[in-house]
């Protein structure tokens, strides 16, 4: 009897995670079960065994056909509860199942700087040649379970984030692979320091190069909190898991334009869902994965030891991949393990021999290979309006000027730099040697006719002439064809008087006279401003955003923008110059789309940063606004983030100079990675900085924020940029700044 | 005499026991109402004072329309309809709201008029002198008597200590409003001090005021 009622629990169970995946409505008659159960439940000592028996056998046969009903017609919605499911399995439970041993670094349960990240150095058992070895592994993810009540739902604190980018660093100096298992709804957007966007971009930024190979497997991922931890060699994903740029209630209130506290209807959430394409299925279609993990029927849970077997062989298996991509003899072992395996036996089959440690030529191997594997992401998510010629012509033009500026800088610069070096040298062991020579009659003249003191010495900025704005001249802001007055924000704080729009945007560049504060105005000004006159041209028009996910009632927004702007994308990528400096610019604007960035913005910053890589010229980034990440792109929006940080990564190491300046309003997505690891970020005055916006964190964290907490102010008291500048003082300050960041060549290796 | 005392100030709240905030146009405009007499009104709330109260009324000059919201909540107890529409100079007189006074603000209030405050110089921690200190041990606080030129407290300020005279009338210590050890703001009050004579007419008076109000 024991055994039955064991039974009868687990049909109850059953039940109830059915019920929980189809939130609660009567679907397939699961109504019925209830009262079945309810039925077998009341009866249970008063009727024989054997009619028990029979009853909970049928219950059971029920329940599984229900369960196969229900897997073939698995909305992503329903995917989306099986994973929030506290049944799901969580990284703990892979933790004791897929490895053999491990021990939890930085931390241990509650007793932890942040529990909802888990780091533990772990063994995993290979059998080769009918012998056993374990080989060391990195495990770090975001932990949901296993004590729900601290581990904020598997939503990581910057110092969260701060934790696993010190263990990756322990992972590369040990020189062992890491395996990150993706749990989380997002990042917990605070500001306090290290600050989620700044940390989640520090990440991204390091794991662009980190030198050992990595594998990540998703079951949740929710945006830039699953990139904190996402950028890999290798993505798994589990089959009944989600990725996303945005959790599917999120993009529902800002699609229905939802009211704060108002309730978001069901029906959109599960239409969002679906436009978002967040299922592994969507997602291996896309790219944005490289293999789906199988789960058993309606999603693995605590106990399913077969998903664990799986989850073994695959991640074993996923990094075999990697590190034999690297090495030159692998023809028959990658042969093997290209073989695809299905069944229980396939997984006990003796493993090949494959020794995870890399030497430097492979590391460099590898490492080439993951940014070709991102760069390549998204690839068809944009269109390019460019015919077949043009794109031939700048092809040509492309390998031209590559070769012209590897012979001029890689060649030239090289042999240039040694001849200087010797001239230097020798000119220095000569001046020091006539010195001592022509001394004695130096000093004799010098007595005879002395010269006046002070010399008259040209400091390298001091001559910077025209770097004011030369105002009005060139170009008035359209904003000042208004005849009235503006009140100033801090009227009752500083008592500003009422500002006259012709001035305001006119004579006073948008600035109150008063108190300095910033109104906002539109990027042309910055263009007609900032840069020199007539040294613009600008590359990559023609590449154009889409609607790669078919998104409805995307297309017209889209081509809206396009018509308002006259421009294809968010992005301007510009070449130009600066008081004579050549500078290499991106330029998020407000306008199309409030400067959110998808995998058209994506490929343009990419390709500006190559071109600066090549031209050997400063890249800036200005910010005149973003919003993020392009929901309507899903998932291919959200690996712009680390394709965009491996470009500007691979632009700084070569010797480049990055500087950030944002605008307005800058959240989300880009500051979290190609925006936030800039070494060198500044803000305009009177704008705007952070991860998440005022509601998204009431929203979350169920507390408000002060109206200042996003301000530049604060975030230089933080340490997230370096400086605030006057919009006015602008072309100067970056001027100066090229040069003092920049060193005497502007390119500092 | 005391209780004819007493009860002059008494009466003076029991009579209007309200406060009353008037609001004046701050510059020159066409100026249109957004609430009624007696209408009901909220003041700014939320935790840093950050979302304004009701709109009371806008000014409209140079095509710019510029609101004025309620800072207290209350209920508008005056306002010049007879203006609606109409241009208005600047410092203009067009709303009056009255809010209930709490029974600390009453206190507050007559403190105020009573007690001379002694404020703090300095951004610093502040501690009674031994000689205040053992005094007030000894014999209770509102029985130690300051005069002008006695050393009260001492101002710790980066691990240097400096001590504080006392300037200003002749009284008791009735009221400390700091916590020894805990930094103070410059030019925050620290000490309510209050002439000897008029002490225990005050003690009656803030007992009436406890036990009478709401």
């Amino acid at each position: 009897m024991e055994d039955l009622r064991k039974k009868l629990i687990k049909c109850e169970e059953r039940l109830t995670y059915l019920t929980q995946i189809k939130a609660g409505e009567d679907w397939g008659n699961i109504s019925g079960f209830q009262e079945q159960l309810a039925n077998i439940r009341d009866s249970f000592y008063d009727l024989e065994k054997e009619k028990i028996q029979k009853k909970v056998k049928s219950l059971e046969e029920g329940l599984t056909f229900l369960e196969l009903r229900c897997e073939e017609s698995l909305t992503p919605m329903e995917r989306v509860r099986i994973v929030r499911s506290p049944l799901r399995f969580s990284l703990k439970d892979i933790l004791e199942n897929v490895y053999e041993d491990y021990t939890e670094l930085g931390g241990a349960e509650e007793t932890n700087i942040d529990p909802s990240m888990v780091v533990a150095k772990a063994n995993i058992l290979r059998r080769a040649k009918n012998k056993n070895f374990t080989q060391q592994v990195m495990v770090i993810g975001q932990e949901k379970g296993h004590g729900e009540e601290y581990r904020n739902g598997g939503s990581c604190k910057p110092w969260g984030n701060e934790k696993a980018l010190r263990y990756m660093q322990v992972a590369q100096t040990e020189g062992i692979p890491i395996h990150f298992y993706i749990f989380t709804p997002g990042s917990f957007p605070v500001e306090d320091y290290p600050g989620a966007a700044q940390q989640i971009a520090r990440n991204i930024y390091t794991l662009a190069k980190l030198r050992v190979p990595i594998i990540s497997m998703i079951s949740e991922g929710g945006s830039g909190g699953a990139e904190a931890i996402g950028l890999s060699d290798f993505r798994l994903m589990c089959s009944h898991g989600y990725y996303s740029v945005i959790s599917p209630e999120g993009a529902a209130a800002i699609e229905g334009k939802i009211r704060e506290g108002q309730k978001v209807p069901g029906e959109l959430i599960e239409s969002c869902a679906e436009r978002l394409h967040i299922t592994a299925e969507d997602n291996f279609k896309l790219g944005t994965i490289d293999r789906i993990v199988e789960e058993v029927v309606l999603g693995a849970k605590h106990d399913d030891f077969s998903f664990f077997k799986r989850l073994r062989y695959e991640v074993m298996r996923a990094t075999d991949e990697v590190v034999l991509k690297t090495k030159s003899l692998r023809a028959f072992r990658a042969y093997e393990l290209k073989l695809e395996k299905s069944g229980e036996r396939a997984m006990d089959d003796p493993q090949i021999d494959i020794s995870w440690d890399l030497n430097q030529d492979e590391l460099k191997r590898l490492i080439q290979q993951r940014s070709k594997k991102y760069r390549l992401m998204a690839s068809d998510a944009f269109s390019s309006r460019a015919t077949n010629l043009t794109s031939l012509i700048q092809r040509v033009k492309h390998k031209t000027s590559n070769m012209y500026y590897s012979f001029r800088y890689d060649i030239l610069r090289s042999q240039q730099k040694q001849v200087k070096q010797v001239i230097k040298d020798v000119s220095g062991e000569s001046s020091v040697f006539f010195k001592q020579l022509t001394a004695p009659f130096s000093a004799a003249y010098d007595f005879i006719a002395r010269k006046p003191d002070g010399k008259n010495i040209k400091l390298p900025l001091s001559g910077t002439s025209g770097g004011a704005l030369e105002f009005g001249d060139t170009y008035t802001s359209p904003l000042a064809n208004e005849d009235r007055t503006v009140t100033c924000p801090n009227t009752e704080k500083y008592g500003c008087r009422d500002l006259w729009v012709p001035d305001l945007y006119g004579e006073f560049c948008g600035v109150c006279e008063n108190c300095g504060h910033h109104f906002p105005l539109e990027y042309e000004w910055y263009l007609k401003h900032l840069l020199d006159r007539n040294s613009i041209r600008e590359f990559n028009r023609s590449i154009s955003a889409g609607n790669p996910l078919s998104s409805p009632g995307f297309e017209k927004q889209l081509k809206a923008a396009i018509l308002k702007t006259k421009r294809q994308s968010a992005i301007i990528t510009l070449e130009a110059r600066l008081m004579g400096v050549e500078i290499v610019v991106a330029m998020l604007y407000s306008n199309f789309r409030n400067g959110t960035v998808g995998a058209a913005e994506g490929e343009k910053f990419v390709l500006a940063c190559e071109k600066a890589k090549l031209k050997r010229r400063p890249f800036l980034a200005y910010i005149h606004t973003t919003g993020g990440i392009r929901i309507q792109e899903g998932t291919l929006g959200v690996v712009q983030m680390p394709k965009c940080t491996i470009a500007v990564r691979e632009y700084v190491d070569s010797g480049g100079l990055y500087i950030v300046v944002y605008d307005n309003n800058s959240y989300a997505g880009p500051v979290a990675s190609f925006l936030g690891c800039s070494h060198y970020q500044f803000a305009i005055r009177s704008s705007r900085i952070g991860f998440a916006g005022p509601r998204v964190i009431r929203e979350t964290t169920g507390s408000d924020i002060p109206p200042d907490y996003h301000s530049a102010r604060n975030a230089l008291k933080r340490g997230h940029i370096q400086g605030i500048w006057d919009r006015r003082d602008f072309r100067r300050n970056l001027h100066k700044a090229l040069h003092t960041m920049g060193g005497r060549n502007l390119y500092y290796r | 005499m005391k209780d004819t005392y007493i009860n002059e100030i008494l009466e003076k709240y029991r009579a209007d026991p309200f406060g009353y905030i008037d609001s004046h146009t701050i510059h020159t405009g066409r100026i249109r109402f957004f609430v009624k007499k007696d209408e009901e009104v909220s003041g700014l709330s939320g935790e840093w004072h950050h979302i304004p109260g009701t709109k009371l009324y806008s000014l409209h000059r140079e095509g710019n329309e510029k609101p004025t919201f309620s800072k207290s909540s209350g209920i508008v107890s005056s306002i010049r309809n007879d203006l609606e529409g109409k241009f208005v100079e600047a410092g203009e007189k067009v709303i009056t709201i009255r809010y209930p006074l709490k029974k600390r603000e009453i206190i507050e209030e007559i403190l105020r008029q009573v007690l001379a405050p002694f404020k703090a110089p300095e951004r610093a921690k502040y501690f009674f002198s031994l000689d205040v200190q053992s005094r007030i041990e000894k014999f209770g606080q509102r029985s130690v008597m300051v005069r002008p030129g006695d050393e009260i407290l001492t101002m710790s300020l980066m691990k240097r200590d400096t001590p504080i005279y006392y300037q200003g009338e002749p009284g008791i210590i009735h009221s400390v409003y700091f916590q020894q050890g805990i930094t103070v703001e410059q030019d925050e009050p620290l000490l309510g001090i209050c002439p000897a004579d008029k002490l225990p007419v005050i003690q009656k008076v803030i007992t009436r005021v406890k036990a009478e109000w709401e």
